[in-house]
């Protein structure tokens, strides 16, 4: 598969030959995957959920699990044969000869142990070190891992911590015996994207100091930054390795043509990220192939919609929703009070997206919530219709409701969880005395339809759907009651790139179809730039700037957007 | 037809409809238990024509034999039919006290969870003070105002277990309160009272039933304990724990007496909390 690597095999940090790992006696889960990687090579591994990645990695560190089955040609750690060790030979090895980092530092950390003794737990069981040895070396990987002031951190619990210092932490105890191959499963999904761009770069400083990396991701875009090869898997097999430049820039298979084009950023607005999910998509031209961006960009013009759609509306539509000054603080456990939204102000015009996009903490979620009127602003005021919204009473504000939809990150949560897709649309619909009626079940089934679901979902509960079938049943509700307006708080953030780019695609076919304006509102600049009209850049309850989504890209006025605009994964093309 | 093309059969139909639907050993005697036990509280003389008063002083004191099947007591009535029909008293009065127990728990843990914070504060005051008593504390000093009796046994039951039912409602309520699809029926519009009877009790009770199921268990073993102390129904009455109680003064001579009122206690509190458990198990997986 890759000649001049396989050459050097004796050499390699880890080499894998037809690996298959099934479960029970289903049917194998990864069917004969094959590669190789190198001292100080970053490889990744790229997939969606369930196609068999994480369970390639976990059989690497032997801990696929108890009823596994895992069987290879070949599976060496550093030319030593490790398929089939005792539990007791991989304990030996595990930290050693390779490290693992998880997705999730905060259940991956013992909450009630200091950090630095979590990290000196590899230094005990594997050195002869003494504890002033282990706890000068503890201190020399933190540092190392760029935590800032590490005497003071070494005695801060997991929950102290920040999301990023808690995943450095734990690339600082995945490295601290110098493991030649490091595995990081997902190590970056959870962070913001400065968090991401730091903890990426500190990954690419491990590999620079000869370390080999297997890198674990659903998003071809984070590990383009530091991947030297990438391997797309797909259903249980690698089905393209390649150069990372060479299967980003002209992927071969469809799987990895899919995950290229699912990437948000730099997609103009009114591009499809997704092979089109519903055969009756109107006019828009499919694009087929992964489009070459910078000519792209120009030819993008003639689309249905064109990607100076807001600032043409701006001049000519109606404002249907306004936020005036809103300011909303909240009680800290110690008394103090602090402010959590901190003088918003903007504007959202019929027909648009205003995207507001912000780090953990920045106030955004509490933005949403003041739009939806679940909370009260302490200062300023929200319009709608440019009737009083926030100021109205719950009584006033009910009947105007229906034409404020929203849609919510946590799909799953935000579904009665004893109810079925069929009850909540019919709920939604407020056809909950019609039930059965021969109407209801086909209003039910277009709004299925318009959402890209097959009625067969009408009798299952939300639990039983995957995560981007919940998230279209929740579009579909948000529908239900002919909204004008769509509050989006952070809707594809936990779905993987491919099942985003589909949900994307929705949004903006449904938006085009009805007329809806949006508030979109993430954490992840790619996605807003893909989205958005206008965009807010918000930091700390402010908003820092405002303006039309391509002048924001493209001259950012304030650092904090610069920051932020120069983290954003992208495909390096 | 091979047993194992059944298994495979009950497996590939528990993969369907959620996880692990086969009945255990205990489950299904539990099931098989309870339904014999209502069909003796329903028609009593369907498994037991006789009359569970009738006395024969001439057959007094016999150990179990032929005749009687459990023995007689001290003026010769026959115990199973007397074990029997007492299986009315311990049903209606588990069943009794419990939704007593449970309509209070609900009314009070509703205001305490929905009502704001100074209700919230009196009624948790009140829920102390009350679980500071023993439950059984709490319902002998409900019948030494009222008086013994069933009905008053049956209240005082009722009212001990409420406490404990209140604290949990509460919780529930408050947790299912803030949860997110109760904020996404108001962003549809819906009246503080629509959410609340669609989407928060309905949610808060479901898991509570099955521990009412549970509860059953504990208040026929309370409601026997209060007349096997002369509070609760009183002799002759065919009541489990009144039976229990007159046996007592024989116990080393005739130990049927208080033997086989004991193990219909026991089996009954017993069918009550397997069947409780299984049904919570089932609830949890849906």
């Amino acid at each position: 598969m890759n000649g001049p690597v396989l050459e050097s095999d004796s050499a390699a940090a880890l080499t894998v030959r037809n690996l298959r790992v099934g479960f029970g006696s289903a049917e194998p889960v990864v069917r004969g995957v094959s590669f190789v990687v190198a001292p100080g090579e970053c490889l990744a591994i790229v997939g969606e959920s369930g196609s068999g990645k994480s369970v390639t990695a976990r059989s690497l560190l032997g801990l696929a699990g108890t009823n596994s089955r895992v069987s290879a040609d070949r599976l060496e750690l550093g030319g030593q044969n490790v398929l089939g060790l005792t539990d007791r030979a991989w304990q030996a090895r595990r930290g050693k000869d390779v490290g693992l980092v998880l997705q999730d530092a905060l259940v991956s950390l013992d909450p009630l142990r200091p950090i630095g003794r979590e990290i000196a737990d590899s230094l005990r069981l594997h050195t002869t070190l003494g504890a002033a040895g282990r706890a000068r070396r503890v201190l020399e990987l933190l540092d190392a891992v760029g935590l800032p002031q590490p005497e003071l951190q070494v005695r801060k619990l997991s929950g102290q911590l920040s999301g990023g210092e808690r995943q450095r932490a734990l690339i600082a105890a995945a490295i601290a015996l110098n493991p030649p191959l490091l595995i990081a499963d997902e190590p970056t999904t959870a962070l913001d994207v400065t968090v991401q761009a730091q903890i990426l770069a500190l990954l690419e400083q491990i590999t620079g100091a000869g370390t080999a990396v297997l890198l674990i991701s659903h998003d071809l875009a984070v590990v383009s930054r530091v991947a030297h090869r990438v391997a797309v898997m797909h259903d249980g097999q690698l089905v393209e390795t390649g150069r990372t430049t060479q299967v980003l820039g002209s992927p071969q298979h469809e799987q990895t043509r899919r995950m290229v084009a699912a990437i948000p950023a730099d997609k103009p607005r009114g591009t499809r990220l997704s092979p089109s999910a519903r055969p009756d998509t109107p006019s828009t031209p499919d694009t087929p192939s992964f489009p070459d961006t910078p000519s792209f960009l120009s030819t993008s013009g003639t689309l249905s919609t064109p990607t100076n759609f807001g600032a043409e509306v701006s001049l000519e539509s109606t404002v249907v929703l306004e936020a005036i000054g809103l300011s909303k603080s909240f009680r800290r456990p110690d008394g103090t009070s602090q402010l959590a939204v901190d003088d918003v102000s903007f504007t959202l015009h019929h027909g648009s997206t205003l995207g507001i996009v912000g780090e953990s903490g920045s106030g955004k979620t509490t933005v949403a919530r003041l739009l939806l009127a679940l909370l009260a602003p302490e200062h300023g005021e929200v319009h709608v219709f440019g009737e009083p919204w926030s100021a109205a009473s719950e009584k006033t504000r009910r009947g105007l409701r229906a034409s404020v939809g929203a849609i919510y990150q946590d799909a799953l949560g935000s579904f009665d969880p004893r109810w079925s897709v069929a009850e909540i649309l019919t709920d939604a619909l407020n056809l909950r005395h019609e039930r059965g009626a021969p109407h209801t079940t086909t209003r039910l089934t277009s709004l299925l339809d318009e959402v890209g679901l097959a009625p067969t979902v009408l009798p299952r509960r939300p639990l039983e759907l995957s995560g981007g079938q919940r998230q279209r049943v929740g579009i579909a509700r948000a529908l239900a009651g002919r909204p004008e307006i769509l509050i989006c708080d952070e809707p594809v953030s936990s779905l993987d790139v491919t099942v985003q780019a589909q949900v994307l695609d929705l949004l903006d076919d449904v938006q085009r179809e009805r007329g809806l304006s949006l508030i979109f509102i993430s954490h992840d600049l790619g996605v807003v730039q893909h989205i958005s009209d206008q965009i807010a850049v918000m930091r700390d309850g402010r908003i820092v700037e405002i303006g039309p989504a391509e002048r924001v890209f493209a001259a950012p006025q304030h650092p904090y957007s610069a920051q932020l605009l120069a983290a954003v994964p992208r495909a390096p093309v | 037809m091979s047993d194992l093309e059944v298994q495979a059969g009950l497996a590939a139909q528990s993969r369907q409809s959620g996880p692990s639907r086969r009945l255990g050993v205990a489950e299904a005697t539990a099931g098989v238990l309870a339904l014999l036990l209502v069909a003796s509280a329903v028609v009593p003389q369907l498994l037991a024509p006789g009359d569970p008063l009738a006395i024969d002083p001439l057959s007094a004191f016999q150990p179990p034999n032929f005749a009687h099947g459990f023995g007689t007591d001290e003026s010769g009535r026959d115990i199973y039919t007397r074990v029997v029909h007492g299986t009315q008293y311990s049903l209606v009065i588990g069943a009794a006290a419990t939704a007593i127990g449970l309509g209070l728990g609900i009314v009070l843990g509703t205001l305490a969870g929905m009502l704001g914070r100074v209700i919230d504060f009196t009624v948790n005051r009140f829920l102390e003070v009350l679980f500071a008593f023993p439950g059984l504390l709490l319902a002998l000093l409900f019948i030494v105002i009222f008086g013994p009796g069933v009905v008053t046994a049956t209240i005082a039951v009722g009212l001990s277990t409420a406490p404990g039912y209140a604290r949990i409602i509460r919780a529930q309520l408050i947790t299912v309160r803030s949860q997110a699809f109760v904020e996404a029926a108001t962003v549809l519009g819906r009246t503080r009272w629509q959410i609340l009877l669609r989407h928060i009790l309905p949610n808060t009770l479901a898991p509570l039933f099955v521990l009412a199921t549970l509860g059953i268990g504990q208040a026929i073993v309370w409601a026997a304990t209060l007349s096997y102390l002369g509070l609760g129904a009183e002799p002759p009455t065919a009541e489990w724990g009144a039976m229990l109680s007159a046996g007592r003064t024989y116990i080393t001579s005739a130990w049927w007496m208080s033997f086989f009122p004991g193990l219909f206690i026991v089996l009954t509190a017993v069918t009550a909390t397997v069947l409780g458990r299984s049904i919570d198990r089932r609830m949890r997986h849906v």
